[in-house]
C-alpha cells in the first residue's frame, strides 16, 4: 500500500457494470515525506474519501476485496484516510 | 488504472478461443493535462467505446474481472469512457 493525495476526481457515465455507483478519484501518490512520486493515478474510492484528503491505496487484484472481489475490475483502490498530514510519522529523518 | 485515449484499433481471427467477440483497442496512456505518454497498450474493450474518447484502463489480473472477461486471457481492459475529469493542483 502506498500514500497517496487525491488531487481530482473523474466523472465517468458509461461504465462496466460492476462499477455503477461507485467513485473514480485521482490520486497523486506520495513518497515517506510526502513529496510526489510517480504519475497520478485513477482509483476507485472504498471508503468516502474527498479531493485535497491524504489517504492510502491498495494495488493490485487485493484493489477489488473490498468490493464484490470477484466481479469489481480495479487495480488501484483507496482503502483508507490518513487523519491528518502530522499522523505520518517517519522516523527516518 | 490509467487514463488512456483511443488510438485505433486490432484485427485478429487466429486468438484464443476466449477472446472470440471481443473488442481490441489501441490506447495510449496521457497525462492530466491531456499529452501523450510513450507507449501504448492493446486493450479489451469492455463498455463500447470510440475513437478519440478518453478511457478507464485498468491492468493486470484486475482486468480479467471486468464483466464479460471472466477466465480470459486479458491484462489491460476498457472499463469507462471519460465524460470529464478535474484536477485540484493545489491539494
Amino acid at each position: 500500500m502506498q500514500i497517496a493525495r487525491v488531487i481530482g476526481n473523474v466523472v465517468s457515465t458509461v461504465k462496466n457494470e460492476s462499477l455503477h455507483g461507485r467513485k473514480f478519484l485521482i490520486v497523486q501518490t506520495l513518497d515517506a515525506d510526502l513529496k510526489p512520486k510517480g504519475k497520478p493515478m485513477i482509483a476507485l474510492d472504498a471508503v468516502g474519501a474527498g479531493v485535497g484528503e491524504l489517504v492510502f491505496w491498495c494495488r493490485g487484484k487485493e484493489a477489488s476485496f473490498p468490493f464484490k472481489r470477484d466481479s469489481t475490475p480495479t487495480d488501484c483502490t483507496i482503502v483508507g484516510i490518513i487523519d491528518s498530514d502530522a499522523h505520518v510519522f517517519n522516523n527516518g529523518k | 488504472m490509467i487514463i488512456a485515449r483511443i488510438l485505433g484499433t486490432v484485427v485478429s481471427t487466429q486468438k484464443d478461443e476466449r477472446l472470440q467477440g471481443k473488442k481490441l483497442l489501441i490506447v495510449k496512456p496521457i497525462n492530466l493535462d491531456g499529452t501523450d505518454q510513450s507507449g501504448y497498450l492493446v486493450a479489451v474493450d469492455t463498455v463500447g467505446a470510440g475513437f478519440h474518447e478518453k478511457v478507464i484502463v485498468v491492468g493486470g489480473s484486475s482486468a480479467r474481472l471486468a464483466e464479460g472477461n471472466k477466465d480470459c486471457p486479458v491484462d489491460s481492459a476498457i472499463i469507462g469512457v471519460i465524460d470529464s475529469f478535474e484536477v485540484n493542483s493545489e491539494s
